[in-house]
């Protein structure tokens, strides 16, 4: 099957999947003991006509199956509504889903960069102090939980202030060029990417130590060490390309991770990403922006996914697409 | 749940049972047997929190509100060593900071009790008592790690929320496994349309990530519970995110076993199919089971202490390691002159250690194709 017909499959059997999501995510929204509008009437700045016509958009005085079709007929025209803070509920999470993005991808660029060479060298030299070492480590670093490790950079960066916190931009953003604008979000980035990298490396590491260790003892390394080839050779051409294909599985889980695992981050380290956003939203009650959240959660947990299916195809041609 | 365990090396297991296996071996590693007994203390500790905190929970000194652990003295004087007293503390305001800072008063010396008597509590829920490990007499205070905005004491409610945060990860438990264990089960005996549907409804659970759906799920409590009830929903909503990934794997693993003759032998000998699978069927999958179970705990103390932390878990004035955490966050910026506020932090993290640890000595020893690598 090519590849523009998978993706096409794959896509249409998330469909279900999403309807699925969405009426559980109604039900549970429907359950909550909430008047979705209570914050909105009590922002002075909303007008009645805008209340009212969020209640007719909503049909809140319609049953609730009328209610969740209207829901989702407005969903599959793009209108998510509008938040508690009176924005567009879509404006709001395009703008707060492109920086969890560039969180994540940041993230996981350095993650793998770090701790797939660790891992193989942990198998190659496998029992000595540096192995050792790296398995202190990553037992500590798979403990650690996200928001201890935000705390403690935190605390070290109000301390030292050598980087900024809080944020994407400084306040002078927009009077910097070009040039001076990615280095203020690189900057901003530092802080949230490490905590995550920190916490990410260590099942990856393991992961790519055992995996490499299980893979060295199969026979064709024994066939290719006999016929005489470079420790080297068998090692990082024969042995790693097997080894790899597992991690391509954890790299869909890892993704689905980052989604979960940065919105206790963002908190912390007042990071303008989704999982913050998604947490503001349920504290203020805005079920508009819940629900829109969860399902973007979703989508971009499904994309992880299928992303990681289709790289496994390309690591490994033994796997067909069907 | 990625680790599946489907290729675990039956013989041994069997041969002796999954439990006696791991109560014979486990001991022999250093690293588990550490962390088993760091646990029992911590339990232990939380347990006895009545007996071993100088305060109660909710015990408040508003005049001391975010002080500074007590420093405990010794004096040397004459060649004899006096016992270990605090200082009185007094609250000052800093004119040129405009910031609080304690004092201690020298001319008040507070000698430290061991065994003394202090509020009255009921051990365990029905041992009435006044007995205190230690304490210093009234009005002075004995802080061994701050006190709070409210003024309580943190080392004490660090030991009574050790009691919610602690037990949280069991009692989940109790709900996730045998809910996934039967619906995974059931899916993958009946398989059909059945096994269909709720494999469908399973991944549209593991779709959404889990900690927007615990959010979710938490915002939609209604306010006004009491604290039991609502320490009985968070726990019963931790148990919701993880069963489907469970169910999934235990119906992976049910596909396999109910072709195995065993299964065809007891449906022979005319075993109801409901019993089968009670009886022989899900039994095969304890060694997965016990391993999954030992790395979920963990799991669940995590979740709850993240969810607590941003206010939507356990609630004020009930302490739990992740609200109290909170208390640092709301410092963060003069977190280094009070690193003692990371404490439940540390807390959270120890715990979580030890557990993954024995976690992992256990899955080595049911499944001794992973302790070779």
């Amino acid at each position: 099957m090519s590849l523009p017909v998978y993706i096409l499959r794959r896509a249409l059997q998330a469909l279900p999947l999403l309807l699925v999501i969405s009426i559980m995510g109604f039900i549970m929204m429907r359950l909550a003991p909430i008047d979705p509008l209570a914050y909105l009437k009590a922002n002075p700045a909303i007008s009645q006509e805008t209340i009212k016509a969020e209640e007719e958009r909503l049909g809140l005085n319609k049953p609730p199956v009328v209610q969740y079709v209207l829901w989702l007929g407005n969903l599959l025209k793009g209108d998510l509504g509008i938040s508690t803070s009176g924005g567009s509920v879509s404006s709001l999470l395009l703008q707060r889903a492109g920086n969890t993005l560039l969180l994540s991808v940041s993230t996981v660029i350095f993650t793998w960069l770090i701790a797939i060479p660790a891992g193989v060298y942990a198998a190659v030299y496998r029992n000595t102090i540096i192995d050792r070492l790296l398995s202190i480590f990553t037992a500590i670093g798979m403990s650690m939980p996200t928001f201890l490790l935000a705390l403690l950079l935190l605390m070290l960066a109000t301390k030292t202030h050598i980087l900024p916190i809080g944020g994407l931009t400084s306040q002078d953003f927009f009077e910097r060029n070009y040039i001076g604008k990615c280095f203020d979000i690189i900057a901003h980035l530092i802080i949230p990417v490490t905590v995550l990298t920190l916490i990410g490396l260590a099942a990856i590491q393991r992961q790519m130590r055992a995996s490499l260790l299980d893979v060295l003892q199969a026979d064709y390394v024994r066939t290719a060490r006999a016929k005489g080839l470079m420790e080297n050779s068998v090692i990082y051409i024969h042995a790693l390309k097997t080894a790899i294909n597992p991690l391509i599985t954890l790299f869909g889980f890892e993704f689905a991770d980052l989604l979960s695992g940065a919105a206790l981050t963002e908190t912390v380290l007042a990071y303008p990403g989704l999982g913050r956003l998604t947490l503001e939203a349920v504290q203020s009650k805005d079920m508009n922006l819940v629900m829109a959240s969860l399902m973007l959660g979703a989508i971009m947990l499904i994309t992880g996914n299928l992303l990681a299916d289709i790289l496994l195809r390309f690591a490994d041609p033994r796997i067909t697409l069907e | 749940m990625v680790t599946a365990l489907q290729t675990i090396e039956k013989a041994e297991v069997l041969k002796t049972g999954a439990f006696a296996l791991i109560s014979k071996k486990l001991w022999l590693s250093k690293p588990a047997y550490i962390s088993a007994i760091v646990l029992t203390i911590l339990y232990l500790s939380a347990g006895f929190a009545d007996f071993l905190a100088p305060y109660s929970m909710n015990f408040a000194d508003p005049d001391l509100a975010n002080a500074p652990p007590s420093k405990i003295h010794l004096m040397i004087d004459k060649g004899y060593i006096s016992g270990p007293f605090v200082y009185r503390m007094e609250r000052l305001f800093d004119v040129d900071t405009y910031k609080q800072v304690y004092s201690e008063k020298k001319y008040a010396r507070l000698p430290v009790k061991l065994f003394t008597k202090g509020e009255v509590y009921r051990l365990f829920g029905f041992i009435p008592s006044d007995l205190h490990l230690f304490g210093v007499d009234v009005p002075g205070r004995i802080f061994l790690l701050g006190s709070d905005i409210n003024g309580r004491d943190n080392f004490s409610r660090l030991l009574f929320g050790a009691q919610k945060s602690l037990t949280i990860g069991f009692l989940g438990l109790l709900i996730m496994f045998p809910v996934g264990i039967l619906y995974g089960g059931i899916a993958g005996f009946c398989g059909g349309l059945v096994d269909n549907i709720m494999m469908r409804v399973a991944e549209a659970i593991m779709s959404i990530p889990g900690f927007y759906l615990l959010i979710a799920l938490a915002a939609i409590l209604p306010a006004g519970m009491n604290s039991t009830e609502r320490f009985a929903l968070i726990t019963v909503i931790l148990s919701f995110i993880g069963w489907a990934g469970l169910a999934r794997v235990i119906r992976g693993m049910v596909l396999t076993i109910k072709q195995q003759e065993f299964v065809e032998a007891a449906r022979a000998v005319g075993q109801s199919e409901w019993k089968n699978m009670i009886r022989h069927v899900l039994p095969q999958t304890t060694s997965f089971v016990i391993v999954a179970a030992t790395l979920q705990v963990p799991n669940f103390i995590l979740s709850e202490s993240g969810l607590s932390f941003i206010g939507l878990g356990i609630q004020q004035p009930d302490a739990s390691w992740g609200n109290m955490l909170k208390a640092a966050l709301d410092n963060a910026n003069d977190l280094y002159n009070q690193p003692w506020l990371l404490a439940p932090g540390l807390l959270i993290f120890l715990t979580i250690l030890c557990f993954n640890t024995l976690g992992d000595v256990c899955r080595d020893i049911l499944d001794p194709k992973s302790s070779t690598v």
